[in-house]
């Protein structure tokens, strides 16, 4: 891997985080711990399976736009992201 | 974007010969050979660059052989790529309407190639919803996205040949392997790899994946039964029928091989048949223009996904007879390879009883196994309980309940996907 060649800053739920350009969002997310990505219709965590952008369990707000896929987000310097493990504010 | 300008929300038009939808192997080979024979090519990919998933990658370097040729030749053919673009609505006469970035982009192509790819079969088990349970090839994307495994507890299991080169990642990338199953008998296993002297690459990237794990036994003839946790899978149960045992673990990747994503064939109205497109020999659906190639017609990996992109590329752009005549052997091959893996890897019976009435069918609505009447059909569960209705209409659950009620396929209705309001533009012609 390839690691520390170009970190960039992206914030999660208000915490700074240092992250390898380029990789998934979604991936990154798991890294940190994230479990709830988003909290279901009957309020269960919720985490990606299909890592391709089929099954939707991966959405969170990026920049403040809800319901991003993040398996489909390169994270890029500056990302804001809120997840369902931030204040509720499930996406 | 290239010619006309476009203002945020706006939507963009490209005319084109040929639009290949899907950017892995089928895709990629369709466009490379339309562009060499001398059409204007447009290929559309959700992808953030063009491979799909067998040949997800961030830097080029990662990738083998084969594929970074086939990626050097894509780029030197002159076919456009647009990527991280979402097909939403298609005509059969040409027209699709594309979501990219903020706005849209409507193409109006003489052919299309349905080059759609497969999907993750996921039959649902008790805990299938915690945290850290996900599909294998979910997994492997999220590796090859960078996701950090060095000491983690992983197991695999499901069926089909991706265990073995996820369960091998897994293990070069430091996690530590707790088991590795395969639901089909030994007996089915074996009888596949017998056939494999067809394909002698494959035989050897099988013994060579199984050999990054050598210390975790490769188990057939078992599944996984349940997961467990708090807030996330911590422990799973793994069942051979005679006996169950429970393994700790941090990661469960656990999914039943691929089905054909057939989604985009069903709004065109091509025909279907057992959920794989109906090609003939150059590739083409049931409807005049529309093509079809790889593992939307039968999943069989990417090397015959490669050569019906092939095919379906020089047929679409009017060259149909030179694909015949040159590629017509491996494509027969090709189709009885994946006979042989659909029928060897077939998810066995065991697999409809896992499911408590509490277990989550519908994962985007939540709709448990106890609200579903196995005698309905997928339109009467989506107006009785909003099954297939949320976000991955019907992606996950649309399988999932083929496999444990014999439900046929749903009508496919725009908008494919969930684009945002406002993306979805342009009024569709009937």
């Amino acid at each position: 891997m390839r690691e520390s060649v170009e970190s960039v800053e992206i914030v999660v739920d208000g915490e700074r985080l240092r992250v390898t350009e380029g990789m998934t969002l979604a991936a990154a997310l798991t890294d940190a711990g994230v479990t709830a990505f988003r909290v279901s219709v009957s309020g269960a965590p919720r985490a990606p399976i299909c890592g391709m952008g089929s099954c939707f369990e991966c959405r969170v707000t990026v920049n403040g736009k809800p319901h991003q896929r993040s398996c489909l987000i390169p994270c890029v310097d500056g990302m804001v992201v809120e997840t369902g493990n931030g204040n509720g504010s499930a996406a | 974007m290239t010619g006309a300008g476009r203002e945020n929300g706006a939507t963009a038009v490209i005319d084109c010969d040929v639009v290949v939808v899907g950017g892995g192997p089928a895709g990629i080979a369709a466009a490379t050979r339309a562009a060499e024979s001398g059409a204007k090519v447009v290929m559309v990919d959700q992808g953030m660059r063009p491979g799909g998933q067998v040949w997800r990658h961030r830097d080029a370097s990662e990738l083998p052989r084969l594929a970074r040729g086939w990626l050097d030749r894509l780029s030197r053919s002159g076919a456009q790529c647009l990527a991280r673009a979402t097909v939403t609505d298609a005509t059969s006469d040409g027209v699709v309407s594309v979501a990219h970035g903020d706005g849209g982009i409507t193409v109006r192509a003489g052919a299309m190639v349905i080059a759609t790819g497969a999907r993750e079969l996921f039959i649902p088990y008790p805990g299938w919803t915690l945290p850290g349970a996900m599909g294998i090839g979910g997994a492997q994307a999220l590796l090859k996205g960078g996701m950090r495994v060095s000491g983690k507890r992983v197991i695999v299991a499901g069926s089909g040949p991706l265990i073995l080169p996820v369960a091998a990642a897994m293990a070069r990338a430091g996690a530590r392997l707790v088991s590795v199953l395969e639901q089909a008998p030994a007996a089915a296993v074996a009888g596949f790899a017998r056939t494999l002297w067809r394909h002698p690459s494959k035989l050897a990237d099988g013994a060579r994946y199984r050999s990054a794990f050598a210390r975790t036994p490769y188990r057939t003839g078992s599944w996984v039964a349940r997961a467990e946790g708090d807030g996330r899978v911590e422990r799973v149960t793994l069942s051979d029928g005679r006996r169950s045992w429970s393994e700790e673990c941090d990661l469960l990747c656990c999914s039943y091989g691929l089905v054909p994503n057939v989604d985009l064939a069903l709004l065109l109205g091509c025909s279907v048949d057992e959920g794989r497109v109906v090609v003939d020999p150059s590739q083409r659906t049931s409807l005049p223009g529309i093509y079809a190639a790889g593992e939307p017609t039968g999943v069989a990996g990417e090397l015959a996904a490669l050569t019906e992109g092939e095919i379906a590329g020089l047929s679409a752009a009017g060259d149909a007879r030179a694909a015949a005549r040159s590629l017509a052997r491996a494509r027969q091959r090709w189709r009885a390879f994946a006979a042989q893996l659909a029928l060897s890897f077939r998810p066995r019976p065991e697999l409809r009883n896992l499911a408590e009435p509490d277990t989550i069918v519908c994962r985007c609505e939540d709709v448990p196994l106890s609200r579903l009447d196995p005698s309905w059909s997928v339109r009467q569960a989506k107006l009785y309980t909003r099954l297939g209705m949320g976000p991955c209409q019907g992606g996950v659950c649309g399988p999932a309940c083929h496999f444990l009620f014999s439900w046929p396929h749903g009508r496919v209705r725009p908008p494919l996907g969930a684009p945002e309001v406002g993306v979805v533009g342009g009024e569709r012609k009937q």
